[in-house]
């Protein structure tokens, strides 16, 4: 799936509910299939700053795609980042850089969800785009190293 | 003391729904609701005499420059100061401490020369003296409390030393709710000559305040938390000390003589409110001040030791539920975290019930790191809250608990 198809799936998850209590039941169990983050990822190096509860974020790169762990305290926290992993993991940095997460505002998130500084639901995206942006540009490097070589070969 | 559902309908706020919810709120800690009087002088400020303080030669400027002086008159009432000329209008608490922190530092804090604080101060008591013993070399000195929130008083005594220039301490404690005995503080402080500041920011709207009772040197409180608007405060000091600390900011309306060599300051209070004061927040502050006066300060006291005492009370009852701060004399404020829930996920979803209450260290990160914790659920009440709206808050624990101990 795509990512604007994985987000369009969880909107019409989401809205099969009116009230709110449903909708963070359904957060709570989608926290429940979070891909955890090894433990001794658990530093803070790895910790998301801005966030009222504690968030940690861990990206894996194969050289093609992305997967990301995580974990944090609370537990609405942990369903809004199994969110995001649903949405953003296991894609290519530029999926991820390039993506428009409109489902955080389709489905109430933004509005309901965060004030910014307590779920830190905007510096999680954000962290998770900067890794993408990492990661390509190490990739183009070992690209143009790998040219380099075949050139200096010739 | 007027019935609690007239004392209701005289703030709007509390009519409204939130997410279809009547809202119930209890985060009167961070800011206080408004009553219509409040509200209604604010705006007939700017629709009925509306110009700049102490500038104008007509009579728009004369009728604001009176109401803002009446308004210095009556909060100089209100906490009993000596004289007019004591009363500094600010920008709120945090500016207060900070005019303090900085005025006297210059004046009389010198390399290591020590400022006493506690263990339980807000950041806006605690970083504006680290910024100014930065700036001089001084050290800062701190009182512990104990594991119910309460000062420890002889550690206090321990830490008075002759390098002692200046204790900065709470009325009253955000975040666990502790009232601290602050004129017992000053009573020692000032046997060893060191003046005191005390921050009322939790404590102006609980209670009769009388600055000559507790002899307090300087006295700093926010109009917001007593039911005025934001963005004024006030920095009640000791004429003798407000006369010898050098001005905060400089600008306008507090000078004498500006010419490009030298300038000469106005007297108190002008000396210490340079540029457009708040004006339209002092004289909406004021009436706030007399819609408390007309409530009755005692009344009020003992309506919200009452709403206290039950919320404790119905609290202890919500199974896994801690209380943190247990100090024999307390503001309405319960401080409490549920077993093995984090406080963020109480909080967002007592909001979804329409309960409002506040989460996390409460800038107040020292106290938490007293306690081991990295947070709370506060519960901070105020004299318009009903004993049904607590029972409401603990039927509302009750689905947190079923929601995230599945």
């Amino acid at each position: 799936m795509t990512v604007n198809e994985v987000q369009d799936k969880i909107i019409s998850e989401f809205s099969v509910f009116d009230d709110w209590m449903d909708k963070y039941d359904l957060l709570i169990d989608t926290g429940k299939n979070l891909p955890l983050i090894d433990p001794r990822y658990k530093t803070k190096d790895f910790l998301i700053e801005g966030c009222q509860s504690k968030v940690w974020l861990h990206p894996e790169f194969d050289g093609k795609k992305i997967k990301f762990s995580a974990d944090s305290d609370a537990i609405i926290t942990r369903g809004i980042v199994a969110l995001l992993i649903q949405v953003l993991s296991d894609r290519t940095p530029e999926e991820i850089i390039n993506s428009d997460l409109y489902f955080i505002d389709k489905i109430g998130l933004r509005q309901n969800l965060s004030p910014t500084r307590a779920n830190g639901l905007l510096a999680m995206v954000r962290q998770m785009k900067l890794y993408a942006m990492a990661f390509a540009a190490r990739r183009n490097e070992h690209k143009s190293s790998d040219i380099d070589k075949t050139e200096t070969g010739k | 003391m007027k019935d609690i559902s007239e004392i209701r309908s005289d703030f709007p706020i509390l009519g409204r729904q939130v997410y279809g919810k009547p809202l119930i709120y209890f985060d009167n800690g961070a800011t206080t609701q408004k009553p219509k009087c409040v509200i209604d002088t604010y705006s007939r400020i700017f629709t009925e005499f509306n110009g700049n303080v102490h500038r104008g030669v007509h009579a728009m400027s004369d009728l604001t420059s009176e109401a803002y002086e009446n308004a210095r008159e009556k909060v100089r009432s209100f906490i009993n100061a000596t004289k007019k000329e004591e009363i500094i209008f600010t920008s709120g608490t945090t500016d207060s401490i900070n005019c303090v922190a900085f005025s006297f530092g210059e004046r009389f804090v010198k390399p290591g020369d020590e400022i006493i604080i506690s263990e339980l101060e807000h950041h806006s008591n605690i970083v504006p003296w680290q910024m100014m013993c930065q700036r001089k070399g001084a050290v800062l000195k701190i009182i512990p409390i104990d594991d119910n929130g309460e000062i420890c008083f002889d550690e206090f005594l321990k830490l008075l030393t002759p390098r002692t220039r200046l204790v900065a301490i709470s009325q009253a404690s955000n975040s666990l709710g502790t009232v601290v005995p602050v004129k017992k503080i000053t009573d020692a402080a000032h046997s060893e000559n060191i003046p005191v500041l005390v921050d009322g920011a939790q404590g102006i709207q609980h209670g009769i305040v009388d600055v000559q009772e507790l002899q307090c040197d300087f006295y700093a409180f926010s109009g917001h938390k007593i039911y005025g608007p934001t963005g004024i405060g006030v920095l009640y000091g000791k004429e003798e000390w407000m006369n010898e600390l050098p001005p905060y900011r400089g600008g306008g309306d507090m000078v004498e003589k500006v010419t490009f060599e030298k300038t000469t300051y106005q007297n108190l209070p002008y000396k210490f409110e340079a540029g457009t004061v708040n004006y339209a927040g002092a004289i909406a502050m004021a009436e706030a001040l007399d819609y408390v006066l007309g409530l009755g300060r005692e009344d009020i006291a003992e309506r919200e030791k009452t709403l206290l005492d039950y919320a404790t009370r119905q609290l202890i009852s919500v199974k896994g539920l801690k209380i943190y701060g247990n100090a024999e004399n307390k503001i309405p404020v319960v401080s409490f975290l549920l077993d093995g829930i984090h406080q963020y996920d109480t909080g967002i979803i007592l909001d979804k019930m329409g309960i409002a209450v506040r989460t996390g260290t409460h800038c107040a990160q020292p106290v938490m790191d007293h306690f081991g914790i990295d947070g709370t659920v506060r519960v901070s009440m105020s004299f318009y809250n009903t004993f049904s709206e607590i029972d409401t808050l603990v039927e509302g624990l009750g689905k947190v608990i079923a929601m995230f101990k599945k």
